[in-house]
């Protein structure tokens, strides 16, 4: 059968059940997936555990694989907050008891970590699979993701040192999440339908109701906060974030002898990025001349900074001594310049 | 000597433009007369020779320029064009702190030197979950498939070859990080409006609507309630999304962005556009759709982007960007040169519709004008607002205040926080205020 009769069949059909519409809509647009296709991709874990693959890991094994796989970014104990916010800690005996977290309403909670905040189980599987190591994702075998979460939840005191995580015994492992009841879908923020007609949410109504008051509308001006001195200079030289005309200019934060040192700082950078500070020193040989050196045996001559890009660009060998500059064509026209310059003024 | 205050559209001399950075401190500090003594001096600092002439005018139009007396460059001289070399200073930028590996960071949109609505493709925010990549097109696949079998017939793929075959929809919408303006929910704690509400973009999007693709797989709606949507990066990021907005013909899949293809920062070559509801739905180099009955609770609904509240429990699946607004100009860490006519200007946005009104205090929100919206006001897209205002020179608190078309009025900090308290890290449409001191300079504070 052509593929126009069939959708001319299935376009009966459709009018015959109401629950259908009509597919295959745009000939020659779009294929059915193969199974192991779908298969590849569809690695989404539900909470009702829809998705999960079979599988087991124990908490040895998942210590060996943190250890290995994660604790360089998370801490051998899920606790480092150096590059990630912290994974574990935080949950109490009586939290697991009554599935929420006392310290997240109590203020004693120092920083919000992941179990004290989730409250399905999938959730932290779901990620750890799709999406850990975080230079090698979707690397984890199932038997791995099991492990490494049995560890997690070790770490957590959800589960003892001699737990086995599996699919057969995850849903067990949900009832005793410590913030399992932590959650609320009781807002106006859901875009689909509400609670009440099978969604989420209360249909969109908002917690807030301001008034749009045109005059008088309150005695006095409370201001509650204003900008610390450390944040006006924490984001740099403002000055240097706004153009340099029209009805404003950006306000100069630092000041133009902070001004010069972040710019030095960026040339500083620009060197070490293209390579430079492998051989150069700021004031003395390395491997060749330091940058002071340099300078003073450059100073005064006009033709200096053109000799010198060339130089750069080119190679050298002799001025200082029989170890060769190599060739630096890597290095863009532009920032050669900029570097130069940058020396020839007393790099710092 | 004209009273220069009562005269609004006032046309600032150019001599200005070459004040020394020793001058433009004498004019913070409050030396505003300056300005008017400096015009010839000014001048005739620039071009010496020319003192005798400074006296009949300004030597930028006595003298013609390099650009006025020789040729200029040819055609394609650039064949992708940047901008001009003395655009150098609006940048994406990082908020330091804020994130410490790249891969998971945020980089913040320059607001305060935008105009209109329309985000240059090449400042649009940037938030990734594990790096970006920079996606072969002919490689990109798009799957469609179901939670189980019975709530599509057919599970498909579509390359993009596919996919820019299809009928084509082309929409202004704003996308915003659920996270925009978190920073501020305890207190103020940056300088400037790129990083309190740089979060913010705003772009023409053009793809197909999600609901045409369902659809050409069969859907069944009355069983699939909710749609996973997954990216090709390494983090695969997930979200759930309700039915109801793709069944609206609102949620499509975009290929294009202002006109070209998607950059590779915001999703190239395919991104999900999900009106009004928070960034992290719109999810990037989108490779995969799923139907489902279920709402997933993905990391992104379950461990982030979920609202802290006074009472401990955290808001689940909270998806809509509220009204909101904000000035641009003048906004915090800028400085007013000099007293007089300025064009307030700022952005308002809603998830929930079009912007019905903008209303503008100057006085940290006493009274309030009503402000001028320049159209076409369009759905769930960002609004340019402006009105006018003679600074005298006094202290000044300025604030702007959205209303949506569904009547929800933008609240302010005290009633935000009065509902939420102060530890959320998301959803804050808050009132911004700006202050601006005697010396001109604008600074971020919050009026409860």
């Amino acid at each position: 059968m052509s593929r126009f009769c069939k959708s001319i069949l299935v376009l009966a059909l459709a009018g015959a059940s109401t629950a259908a519409l009509a597919f295959d809509n745009y000939g020659g647009v779009g294929r059915p997936a193969t199974a192991a296709e779908v298969k590849a991709w569809d690695i989404d874990v539900r909470p009702d555990f829809k998705g999960l693959p079979k599988g087991s890991g124990s908490v040895d094994r998942g210590q060996e694989l943190f250890e290995e796989k994660c604790a360089s970014c998370h801490g051998s104990f899920g606790e480092s907050n150096e590059v990630f916010t912290p994974l574990a800690g935080g949950t109490t005996k009586e939290d697991s008891k009554n599935g929420r977290v006392k310290g997240l309403s109590s203020g004693e909670l120092p920083q919000r970590t992941t179990f004290t905040k989730v409250a399905t189980i999938s959730t932290v599987f779901d990620y750890i699979q799709r999406a850990m190591p975080w230079t090698s994702p979707k690397s984890l075998k199932p038997d791995d993701v099991f492990a490494i979460l049995a560890y997690l939840l070790n770490l957590q005191e959800i589960v003892p040192a001699d737990f086995v995580l599996s699919d057969k015994n995850i849903g067990d492992v949900q009832k005793l999440l410590p913030n399992r009841n932590g959650m609320t879908t009781d807002h106006g923020m859901w875009p689909g339908a509400s609670a009440k007609k099978g969604g989420i949410g209360n249909g969109g109504k908002p917690d807030t109701a301001n008034k749009a008051c045109m005059k008088n509308c309150k005695p006095e001006v409370l201001v509650g906060s204003t900008l610390p001195e450390y944040a006006r200079t924490a984001h740099g030289e403002l000055a240097d974030q706004y153009r340099s005309f029209g009805p404003v200019r950006g306000t100069r934060t630092l000041g133009p002898e902070a001004a010069k040192k972040a710019a030095e700082a960026g040339t500083l950078e620009l060197a070490t990025k293209s390579g430079c500070m492998a051989c150069h020193g700021m004031k003395s040989k390395i491997v060749g001349p330091g940058y002071a050196e340099v300078q003073a045996r450059y100073q005064g001559q006009t033709d200096a900074e053109d000799r010198l890009v060339a130089k750069v660009k080119a190679g050298g060998q002799g001025v200082w001594g029989s170890i060769p500059m190599p060739p630096n064509a890597h290095v863009k026209d532009e920032d050669t310049k900029t570097l130069v310059k940058w020396i020839l003024s007393g790099a710092k | 000597m004209v009273d220069k205050t009562k005269q609004p559209g006032r046309l600032r001399p150019a001599p200005e433009n070459f004040l020394s950075e020793d001058q433009v401190k004498a004019v913070g500090a409050g030396r505003r007369d300056f300005l008017r003594k400096s015009f010839l001096a000014a001048g005739a600092a620039i071009a010496a020779p020319l003192a005798a002439r400074a006296a009949e005018g300004d030597p930028n139009i006595l003298e013609n320029p390099a650009w006025t007396t020789s040729l200029g460059q040819p055609v394609a001289t650039n064949p992708y064009g940047m901008p001009s070399k003395y655009e150098s200073q609006l940048l994406r930028r990082e908020s330091p702190g804020l994130a410490r590996v790249g891969g998971a960071s945020v980089s913040f949109c320059p607001l305060q030197g935008l105009f209109g609505i329309i985000t240059p493709s090449g400042l649009h925010f940037e938030r990734h979950h594990q790096g970006w990549h920079d996606i072969d097109p002919s490689k990109h696949r798009l799957m469609v498939n179901g939670s189980d079998d019975s709530l599509l017939k057919k599970a498909k793929v579509y390359t993009l070859d596919e996919l820019m075959r299809l009928p084509s929809v082309s929409r202004i919408h704003f996308i915003e990080c659920g996270a925009n303006t978190g920073l501020e929910w305890g207190n103020v704690a940056v300088p400037t409006v790129q990083y309190t509400h740089g979060m913010l973009s705003c772009s023409e999007f053009t793809g197909v609507p999600l609901k045409l693709l369902l659809e050409d797989c069969g859907v069944d709606y009355k069983k699939a309630r909710y749609v996973l949507a997954e990216g090709a990066d390494g983090s695969s990021m997930t979200r759930t999304i309700p039915m109801e907005m793709v069944e609206s013909g609102e949620v499509f899949v975009a290929y294009g962005q202002n006109g070209e293809m998607l950059r590779p920062e915001n999703g190239y070559p395919l991104r999900l556009v999900v009106p009004g509801v928070q960034g992290v739905s719109w999810v990037k180099w989108l490779r995969r759709i799923e139907v489902g009955d279920k709402p997933y609770a993905t990391k992104d609904e379950a461990v982030h982007y979920i609202d802290l509240l006074p009472s401990g429990l955290h808001r689940q699946y909270s998806s809509i960007q509220e009204a909101k607004s904000v000035i641009t100009t003048p906004s915090g860490g800028q400085t007013l040169l000099d007293k007089g006519f300025y064009n307030v200007s700022g952005l308002a946005w809603s998830g929930r519709g079009r912007i019905k009104q903008v209303d503008v205090s100057f006085d940290g929100g006493i009274n309030w004008q009503t402000a001028r919206l320049e159209g076409p006001i369009q759905n769930k897209a960002l609004t340019r607002f402006n009105t006018n205002w003679v600074w005298d020179g006094s202290p000044a608190i300025l604030q702007s205040r959205a209303i949506d078309e569904t009547g929800f009025v933008q609240p302010s900090y005290g009633q935000l926080r009065a509902v939420r308290g102060t530890k959320s890290i998301y959803h804050n449409n808050a009132i911004q205020s700006w202050k601006v001191a005697e010396s001109g300079e604008v600074s971020n504070v919050q009026v409860l």
